[in-house]
């Protein structure tokens, strides 16, 4: 059976074989090593992690990873399931970029005397949307939030104007189509799994697969 | 301190139970000692040492109920574990030391992990206080095992540890069985609890051992199953690990598919069973690797497409719909693509598969595999059993074998030309019989799991048969022989090279013989060292008779059989060929 005709991703097309940038979004225990456990899953194929952010979930007590590749649909599948087997993994979701709402947020650290002498940064940061979130004599500390290209924009415009230092948060995604995790750890929870519970990868490939 | 006794005596009120169990005040030591006792564990493979020594101080009281075997080496002691829980199907358990002693169990645990093998590992670790000291026989046990564990834990406090190793026992038995680790601290083994009753786990809720199985899949595979004209089954260890033998048989019986198994899975299906059809992959049978490029319904259930048995993938059953059935859904799809996924424990799909395939009986389809087999034997089997050269044959040793036991007997093999030719030729009748590192090919782990082997089925003749490379790794193991008396018959092929690599050199590095030319010991003054009874045949005429004595030796015993320095193993499908390309010579 080819994958290309039986395989239908989400809404979008998916590329198959070329490489593409996928955010997973893993929801797990709050365990010590795990993140370890999952790192190593993408270094023993010698796949370079983009992006991992890990943070609470809308439940207390559950944890969600956001991790940013660029790989083919195929690899990104099978890594799904090697995470999801991890004993502490509840659920593994991969989705392409137009399928999720994603931001990273930036800092940048610029003189103040070039932001007060020079209109034209002022005018970069408004343009940029960005807010100061220290001001000192000797410098400022804008935060911009937005997706790879924006806050890279301003990098490239701040260059000119000493930018004294620059850092950039991890990928932080909510998918699209998610109607979250409560209604899916009541099932997890149950001692017995229920048919919703089983989601039919094989059977159903013309479904939405490791969405919700 | 108190001992275990005390505590028992004092809460006798509280347990009316077994000695130690229930609630109870006590050490983490005692409490994990009746956590095991209730997980129905019996036998303990393990090696003491400082970070460890409160465990086995509490053991000192426990030796009514847990038998520990003092194994010579922390590698020996898990591939004992391995043993054992091969050939029983319980979980194994072995105990080590912090740091080298850890560290030694890593072989064990890839091996356990990529052969689903269910263990529990118990690793003492320094104080908890010290821990990133690098302190006195300090490792980081949890980073280094997380790539070769099912699962892995730290325990810091004594009150983890009734939950922890519940959990434990549930992962490393339930789906994908697997080995579990738990390190834990000086300070939690020596920490004094009031402990709760302990409690079993079966249910965690992040962990799905297997899914409920959906109709869909099972009528989808019946419908491919009934339209086929050309079906082929391939069978691994799942039906072992599913219990699924009596399922599997009566699936194969009544659609009447021909079936081969992967080294893993081949004592779950009588040898004699009309529809076995023989071994797949490298050294597998010649019908069963060509015909996989003939079959029209490719049904794969509880094997995992290792690439010793495809070959090369591209080339590999691509005219074939492929049904995989498995109970590890990143399995399916992973290397072959399946058309129908039976994503499930075959001991619950097989039944509900059986029930909607016709009765058929393939008889051109199997006649096929029989004229393939006609040539093997004419080429390979027949000259390799009944040689007509000088020298021995490996083959013709596992012949004899098959006359002495009849199949009866459990075969623990090492890792190489030996390990290929025993998994080809040796009969089984009984599942749980063909005991063999599959999928790591760890050289060392025939000795060791033979012993574990003999504790999980002492009523079964246990031969370990190892050639004289392998056996050079782990014979520290003998002393462990000599003290337990544990009855192995050790069966050591000696050609005098490490013929695997020997052959491959001969074959496509242009008998450039690197490294291969080893020199062994006197193995039979060896064995005798260590008061193992043992002999050496070096000439046909000799050799049944020798196989006899060893196998009705009452006690373990060590024979020596030298083979033909350059006998190959064929058939032989190369590296990065297709199956279809295998060769005769």
């Amino acid at each position: 059976m080819s994958t290309e005709n039986t395989i239908q991703h989400t809404t979008n097309k998916v590329d198959f074989d070329g490489k593409q940038e996928f955010t997973i979004t893993v929801y797990a225990e709050n365990r010590i090593g795990l993140l370890n456990r999952i790192a190593i899953i993408f270094s023993k194929r010698k796949i370079n992690i983009e992006s991992i952010n890990s943070s609470a979930s809308e439940i207390d007590g559950i944890h969600r990873f956001n991790i940013v590749i660029e790989e083919g649909y195929e690899v990104v599948r099978k890594l799904a399931r090697q995470i999801e087997k991890q004993i502490e993994v509840l659920k593994v979701y991969f989705n392409t970029n137009d399928e999720i709402v994603w931001q990273e947020l930036a800092l940048y650290k610029v003189s103040t005397d070039e932001i007060a002498e020079k209109v034209t940064v002022e005018r970069l940061l408004r343009q940029f949307g960005a807010s100061a979130v220290a001001i000192r004599k000797d410098y400022t500390v804008f935060a911009v939030a937005g997706h790879r290209e924006e806050t890279d924009a301003l990098v490239k415009a701040l260059e000119p104007y000493e930018l004294i230092e620059f850092v950039r948060s991890a990928r932080v995604a909510i998918i699209k189509d998610s109607a979250g995790f409560h209604e899916k750890l009541k099932e997890f929870e149950a001692e017995e799994p229920g048919e919703e519970l089983i989601e039919n990868e094989f059977l159903e490939k013309g479904e939405k697969i490791f969405t919700m | 301190m108190e001992t275990a006794q005390d505590t028992v005596q004092k809460t006798e009120t509280k347990s009316s139970s077994l000695q130690g169990v229930g609630a109870f005040k006590g050490t983490g030591s005692q409490v994990l000692l009746n956590g095991l006792i209730e997980e129905g564990v019996t036998t303990i493979f393990g090696y003491p040492g400082g970070a460890i020594m409160p465990i086995y101080d509490a053991l000192y009281d426990y030796a009514d109920k847990l038998e520990h075997i003092l194994v010579r080496h922390e590698q020996g002691g898990i591939h004992a574990a391995q043993g054992f829980a091969r050939s029983s199907g319980k979980v194994g358990v072995c105990f080590a030391t912090s740091g080298p002693g850890a560290t030694n169990l890593v072989t064990g645990l890839a091996d356990a992990q990529i052969d689903s093998t269910p263990l529990v590992c118990i690793t003492g670790q320094v104080f908890a206080h010290l821990l990133g000291t690098d302190a006195f026989q300090e490792t980081d046990v949890i980073n280094i095992t997380t790539p070769v564990t099912k699962w892995n834990y730290q325990i810091t406090d004594a009150k983890e540890i009734q939950e922890v190793l519940a959990k434990a026992f549930h992962i490393a038995q339930s789906g994908r069985p697997g080995p579990v680790l738990i390190d834990i601290t000086k300070n939690a083994q020596i920490q004094i609890e009031e402990f709760p009753e302990y409690v079993k786990c079966n249910h965690i809720r992040s962990y799905r051992p297997k899914p409920k199985v959906r109709v869909e899949y099972i009528e989808q595979a019946a419908k491919l199953i009934n339209e086929a004209k050309k079906p082929f089954v391939l069978f691994g260890q799942g039906v072992i690990l599913g219990t699924a033998e009596q399922e599997f048989k009566a699936f194969i019986d009544k659609s009447g598919i021909p079936a081969a198994w992967t080294i893993m899975g081949e004592s779950s299906l009588p040898t004699s069973h009309p529809l076995n059809v023989g071994m797949l992959g490298m050294h597998g049978n010649y019908g069963p690797n060509v015909l996989t490029n003939e079959c029209d319904v490719l049904i794969a259930i509880g094997m995992r497409f290792d690439d010793r048995v495809t070959g090369r993938l591209d080339k590999y059953a691509k005219q074939a719909k492929v049904i995989h059935l498995d109970i590890d859904p990143a399995e399916i799809d992973k290397n072959v693509k399946a058309d129908v996924g039976v994503w499930g424990d075959c001991k619950e799909t097989l039944p509900l598969l059986t029930n909607l395939v016709d009765a058929k009986k393939h008889e051109d389809w199997v006649a096929k595999f029989k004229e393939y087999n006609q040539q093997e034997i004419d080429q390979v089997i027949t000259p390799e059993l009944y040689p007509t050269t000088d020298e021995m044959t490996m083959g013709e040793v596992l012949r004899n074998i098959n006359e002495i036991c009849d199949g009866e007997a459990i075969i623990v093999t090492d890792v190489g030309q030996h390990q290929m030719v025993a998994c080809r030729y040796a009969k089984f009748n009984n599942t749980r019989s063909n005991i063999t590192s599959g999928g790591l090919g760890t050289m060392g782990f025939g000795l060791p799991a033979a012993i574990g082997a003999k504790y999980g089925a002492p009523n079964k003749t246990v031969i370990a048969i190892i050639g004289d490379g392998g056996f050079q790794m782990t014979p520290q193991e003998l002393g462990t022989i000599m003290q337990f008396g544990a009855e192995v018959k050790i069966l050591i092929l000696n050609n005098r090279f490490l013929g695997m690599v020997r052959q491959w050199q001969q074959l496509f590095n242009d008998k450039r013989y690197s490294f291969v030319n080893i020199t062994s010991p006197d193995f039979v003054a060896l064995a005798k060292s260590y008061y193992i009874e043992a002999s050496k045949v070096d000439d046909r005429a000799n050799l049944k008779t020798a196989l006899e004595t060893m196998i009705n030796h009452k006690g373990s015993y060590l024979l020596e059989v030298m083979v033909g320095r350059e006998n190959n193993v064929f058939p032989m499908v190369p590296q990065g060929m297709s199956v279809s390309e295998i060769r005769l010579k």
